[in-house]
C-alpha cells in the first residue's frame, strides 16, 4: 500500500521529468560485457520497445531496473532522483515492476494468493479485501481475471495476466515485460496489446523487450535498439519501418525473405498411424497421432508449448515407448519398414535424424564440456571394433561443419558450452545434416538465434528439402512457419487439431487450431 | 534504511583464468594452510618449524618411514581411482568403504579356507578376482536400483556401507572367529599374503598400473566417452542412442570392483587379517582425493601421497612431541579445507564497496 502511495506522489511531483533515466550503465559477467555504457531515458505514459537480437543485453539491462542484477558502473534515476535498486523489493518501492519470461507463480495458490505473496502488510490476511482490490485492478484495464482460480488451472495467457496484476498491485508505475508474446497465440497477443494500451491511457509507463518487428510496429510509441551490449539509438515508431529497424538491430541490411521452392516429386516418407504414447505417470502424451511426412517437403509443427511436440519427435526417434499405433518409414528406393520396436540407435542408423534444441540449448544432443570433435563423436563413437574411440573421422567432420556453417570457435576442441547460442545450434544442426538423413526432425532450431543465423538455418532446412529429405520443423514463431513450411501440422492438447497448407492459411486460422475448443486443452 | 549505497561485499563470477594464476592461488592456499597449522602448533606450545620438520622427517626421513607412508597412500590412491569414473558420470558413489570391505571379505574367505588347497601363485589371483567381483556386486545393487527406478544413489550407497561392515562384525564374532570369545579372525597363512618389492607389498605396483589404465580408460576408450556424455547430460546420451541404465551399471560395477581389489590389497598386503574397520575411512577420504585431483588419475598419485605424509608425519609428531592424537586429523582437515576453499576464489572474485572506483583510476 505504502509503496503505491509513494509512487503516486512522485508522479504528481515530478510529472515533467523522465520516468526513468539510465546513465552510463555497464554490467559485466566475467569477461563478457552485457551492457556497455548505456544511457537511456524512459518517458512516462509511453510504450517503449527495447529491441535487439538475443544476447544484445536487453534483458540484463532491464534486470538492473527490477533489482535482479546490480550495475557495475553507472547510475539509475527514477523520477529525477538517483536510486539504488538492490532487490526486487527496492524496485517495487520505486514503482518498477517486471514481468519475466518465465513466470514466478506458485501452482497450488490462487491468483489472489500469488498476487499478495511476499507482501508484508500489517493486519490480518483479509482474503475478501484482497480479492476486491484484485477485481478493481482487473476491471480498470479489462483483464478479466478470477482472483480465486488456482494457477494450475490457468492457461499460459492467464498466468501472464496474474503476473501483470501482481506488479500493478504493488503499485508499479513502470512495467517491464520481457518477451511477453513468446508464449501467446495470435489472439492472446491481441488481447494483451489491448490491455497495454489501456494502461498507457492510465499514464503507466511500459517497456516491452522483444525481437519481433511486427509487434514493435504495432504496439510501441518509440523503439530503442541495442546491439551486442551497446546502445544504438532510438526512433519514433511512426517514423520507421521494419527494414530500417532490422538494419539498426543487425548492423547492416538483411533480406527478410525465405526462399520456398515447391516440393519436387513428394513421396510418403514417414507415416504415423494412430500413435499413442503414455508417460511413466500414465498421462497420455500423444493421442492417436496420424499424419504423413513427404520427401522433399518441410512439414511445420505448430502448437502452444507443451502440446506434445517433444513427445512426437521422441516417439519417432524411438525414445518414447509407444503404446499403440505404428510408424512406417520408407527410405528412398527401399521397402517400407516399421519403426515401432526398434532401438533409438537402429532408427538413427536407418536415416532418421533429430536436432532438438532445448531451453538450455545443450541438454539434448550436445555435451557442453566437450569440443566440437567430441560432439561430432556422439554420432559415430561406436564405429569400429576397437575399444578405443576413433577421433579422426569426428575431427574431420568438425572441421567441415566449422567451415561450412561458419561456426565461430577458437578451436574445434574448445568446449561448446562456451560458444554463443547461435554457434552451439550450428554445431547441433550441422552434425545432424552431415549424417545425410532421409528424415530430418528439428525442434526450436532457431531458438534464441540472431536474425542472420536464423536465416542460415532456414536455408539449411530448405537445402535439405531440395535434396529430397522429409523435414519436420517444430517452431515457435508462426510468421516463420508460414514462410518456411509447405504444410503445417497443428498440435493441441497432444492431438492433431489440423494440417493446413502453409501457402494459403492465415495466422488466425492456425491460432484457432492451437486452442481449438474440444481439442482436449480446455477440458484437460 | 534505504540509503544510496552500493552493497558492502559483492561476488562476481570470473572469466577464464590463466593456468598460471590458477596454480598461484592453489599454491597460496597451501601456504595459508601451513600458516594456520603453525598458529595451531603455537597455541599448543610447540615450535611450528620443529613440528613441521618432524612431520617431514617422520614420514620421509627413513626407509621404514617411507614404507609406512606408502602403505597409507596405496589404498587411498586405489579407491580414488575407483571413484573417478563414477564421479565423472555424476554418480555419487559414497559406498567405497563398503565396497572395499566387501572385497576384503571375499579375499579373506579364500585366504582362510582355501590356503591349504591352493598354492600361492594360484591363491593370490583367486583372492584378487574374488575381491573385485564381490566389491563390484556390492556396488551394483544401488546402481541397478538407480538405473531401473531412479533411486537416489547417495543414500543407497551410504547405507550399504553399514550393512557390509555389519556382516564383518558378525563373521568376527561368529563363523570365522578364531579363538572362541576373542572376536578376532585368525591371521592369514603366509601363502595368502602379498609378496613384497622394495620392502613394501606389491599393492603399490598394482595401484600405479591402475593409475595408467584408468587414465587411458577415461580418456581414450568408448566406455570413457560414454561416461563423460552421461555425466554431462543423460538426455544427450539418450538422444545419441546410448543405453544409459546399462552404462551406469557397467561403470559402477567397474568402480566397485576396483574398490574390492583395494580391499584385497588391504587384508592381504597390509593387515594379514580381516576386521570390521579394515577400510578405516579410506572410502571417504578418497572422495576428497578424487575431487582435489579434479578426477585426474596422475594428480591423485600426488594428493594421496601428500595425505599419506600428513597422516604418518602427524603420527610421529604425536609420539615425539606428545601432542594429542587428534592433531593429525586437525592438520589434515586444515589442508583439505584450504585446498578445496581456494576453488571458490578461482571461480569468483570479491568486490568490496568503493574498491571498484579505486581499481579503475
Amino acid at each position: 500500500m505504502n509503496a503505491r502511495v509513494c509512487a503516486r506522489e512522485r508522479v504528481t511531483q515530478l510529472d515533467e521529468v523522465h520516468a526513468i533515466e539510465l546513465r552510463n550503465i555497464t554490467k559485466r559477467f566475467g569477461s563478457v560485457t552485457a551492457n556497455d555504457n548505456i544511457s537511456l531515458t524512459i518517458d512516462r505514459g509511453r510504450i517503449l520497445s527495447l529491441l535487439g537480437e538475443n544476447g544484445s543485453g536487453k534483458t540484463s539491462l532491464m534486470n538492473m531496473l527490477s533489482g535482479i542484477y546490480y550495475p557495475d558502473e553507472g547510475e539509475i534515476l527514477v523520477g529525477g532522483k538517483p536510486v539504488s535498486i538492490r532487490s526486487p523489493r527496492d524496485a517495487f518501492e520505486n514503482g518498477i515492476g517486471m514481468i519475466h519470461q518465465h513466470f514466478k507463480l506458485v501452482d497450488v495458490f490462487t491468483a489472489a494468493e500469488n498476487i499478495v505473496l511476499g507482501l508484508e502488510e500489517k493486519g490480518k490476511f483479509d482474503r475478501k479485501a484482497i480479492a476486491a482490490k484484485v477485481r478493481e485492478i482487473s476491471d480498470r484495464y479489462g483483464f478479466g481475471i478470477d482472483p480465486n482460480k488456482k494457477v494450475y488451472d490457468m492457461s499460459v495467457s492467464e498466468k501472464q495476466t496474474v503476473e501483470i496484476v501482481k506488479v500493478l498491485y504493488r503499485g508499479a508505475e513502470v512495467l517491464i515485460l520481457d518477451e511477453p508474446t513468446a508464449v501467446l497465440t495470435p489472439q492472446e497477443t491481441g488481447k494483451l496489446f489491448e490491455i497495454l494500451r489501456a494502461m498507457r491511457a492510465d499514464n503507466k509507463t511500459i517497456v516491452i523487450i522483444t525481437h519481433k518487428l511486427n509487434e514493435v510496429m504495432e504496439i510501441s510509441d518509440e523503439v530503442a535498439v541495442l546491439r551486442k551490449g551497446r546502445y544504438i539509438g532510438r526512433v519514433k515508431t511512426s517514423e520507421t519501418n521494419p527494414a530500417a529497424l532490422t538494419e539498426m538491430m543487425v548492423g547492416r541490411a538483411v533480406s527478410l525473405n525465405i526462399d520456398r521452392p515447391v516440393p519436387v516429386d513428394p513421396k510418403p516418407r514417414l507415416k504415423l498411424n494412430g500413435v499413442t504414447v503414455v508417460d511413466h505417470e500414465g498421462v497420455v502424451k500423444l493421442d492417436h497421432i496420424s499424419f504423413t511426412a513427404y520427401s522433399g517437403e518441410i512439414l511445420g509443427v505448430a502448437g502452444i508449448a507443451g502440446s506434445g511436440q517433444k513427445e512426437l519427435l521422441e516417439a519417432i526417434a524411438g525414445l518414447y515407448t509407444i503404446r499403440s499405433g505404428n510408424i512406417t518409414y520408407t527410405p528412398e528406393g527401399a521397402k517400407p519398414q516399421e519403426l515401432v520396436g526398434k532401438t533409438p540407435m537402429q532408427i538413427r542408423q536407418a536415416g532418421v535424424a533429430m536436432a532438438f534444441v532445448p531451453e538450455d540449448r545443450l541438454g539434448m544432443g550436445l555435451v557442453g564440456d566437450m569440443g566440437m570433435t567430441g560432439n561430432m563423436m556422439l554420432r559415430s563413437w561406436l564405429s569400429g571394433r576397437s575399444i578405443f574411440v576413433n577421433r579422426k573421422g569426428p575431427t574431420e567432420l568438425a572441421k567441415q561443419v566449422k567451415e561450412r556453417l561458419e561456426v565461430l570457435t577458437p578451436d574445434i576442441e574448445y568446449p561448446v558450452r562456451r560458444l554463443s547460442g547461435g554457434n552451439v545450434q550450428k554445431v547441433l544442426v550441422g552434425r545432424e545434416i552431415a549424417s545425410a538423413p532421409s528424415v530430418l526432425m528439428s525442434a526450436y532450431a532457431v531458438r534464441g538465434l540472431d536474425i542472420n543465423t536464423s536465416y542460415t538455418i532456414y536455408n539449411l532446412m530448405t537445402e535439405q528439402k531440395q535434396k529430397g529429405v522429409a523435414v519436420i520443423f517444430v517452431g515457435e514463431d508462426l510468421d516463420v512457419l508460414l514462410e518456411l513450411c509447405d504444410r503445417i501440422l497443428v498440435l493441441c492438447g497432444n492431438r492433431v487439431s489440423g494440417i493446413v497448407d502453409a501457402r494459403t492459411t492465415t495466422k488466425e486460422e492456425i491460432g484457432l487450431l492451437m486452442t481449438r475448443v474440444g481439442g482436449g486443452r480446455e477440458d484437460a | 534504511m534505504h540509503e544510496q549505497k552500493t552493497p558492502l561485499i559483492r561476488l562476481a563470477k570470473r572469466g577464464v583464468m590463466s593456468p598460471g594464476r590458477m596454480w598461484a592461488i592453489r599454491g597460496a592456499s597451501f601456504i595459508v594452510a601451513i600458516l594456520i597449522g603453525a598458529i595451531l602448533f603455537l597455541c599448543l606450545g610447540h615450535n611450528p618449524l620443529e613440528a613441521y620438520g618432524t612431520i617431514v622427517t617422520g614420514s620421509l626421513g627413513k626407509a621404514t618411514a617411507i614404507r609406512q607412508t606408502v602403505k597409507l597412500a596405496v589404498p587411498l590412491l586405489g579407491t580414488a581411482l575407483a571413484l573417478a569414473p563414477c564421479f565423472r558420470m555424476r554418480y555419487w558413489n559414497i559406498g567405497a568403504e563398503g565396497q572395499i570391505t566387501a572385497g576384503a571379505i571375499a579375499a579373506s574367505y579364500f585366504a582362510l579356507f582355501w590356503a591349504n588347497r591352493l598354492s600361492g601363485p594360484v591363491l593370490i589371483p583367486v583372492m584378487a578376482v574374488a575381491g573385485a567381483l564381490f566389491g563390484g556386486i556390492c556396488a551394483l545393487i544401488p546402481a541397478f536400483f538407480k538405473a531401473r527406478w531412479g533411486t537416489n544413489e547417495t543414500l543407497f550407497t551410504l547405507m550399504m556401507n553399514y550393512i557390509v561392515i555389519g556382516i564383518v562384525r558378525w563373521l568376527q564374532g561368529g563363523p570365522w572367529e578364531g579363538k572362541p570369545g576373542s572376536q578376532i579372525i585368525p591371521t592369514f597363512a603366509k601363502s595368502a599374503m602379498l609378496p613384497k618389492v622394495f620392502g613394501i607389498h606389491i599393492g603399490w605396483i598394482i595401484v600405479l598400473v591402475l593409475t595408467v589404465l584408468m587414465f587411458i580408460y577415461m580418456k581414450y576408450t568408448k566406455h570413457g566417452f560414454e561416461i563423460s556424455v552421461i555425466g554431462n547430460s543423460e538426455n544427450t546420451a539418450r538422444y545419441a542412442g546410448m543405453n544409459v541404465g546399462r552404462i551406469i551399471m557397467r561403470t559402477v560395477f567397474i568402480s566397485g570392483a576396483i574398490c574390492g581389489l583395494v580391499g584385497f590389497v588391504i587384508v592381504s598386503g597390509a593387515n594379514g587379517t580381516l576386521y570390521d574397520s579394515a577400510a578405516g575411512g579410506v572410502g571417504f577420504t578418497a572422495i576428497t582425493v578424487c575431487w582435489l585431483a579434479q578426477l585426474n588419475p596422475f594428480a591423485m598419485v600426488g594428493i594421496s601421497c601428500l595425505l599419506g605424509v600428513l597422516d604418518k608425519g602427524a603420527d610421529t609428531l604425536q609420539t615425539r612431541m606428545a601432542v594429542p592424537a587428534s592433531i593429525s586429523d586437525i592438520i589434515t582437515g586444515i589442508f583439505l579445507f584450504c585446498m578445496l576453499g581456494c576453488e571458490f576464489f578461482i571461480n569468483y572474485r570479491i568486490i568490496l564497496r568503493g574498491h571498484k572506483e579505486a581499481a579503475e583510476k
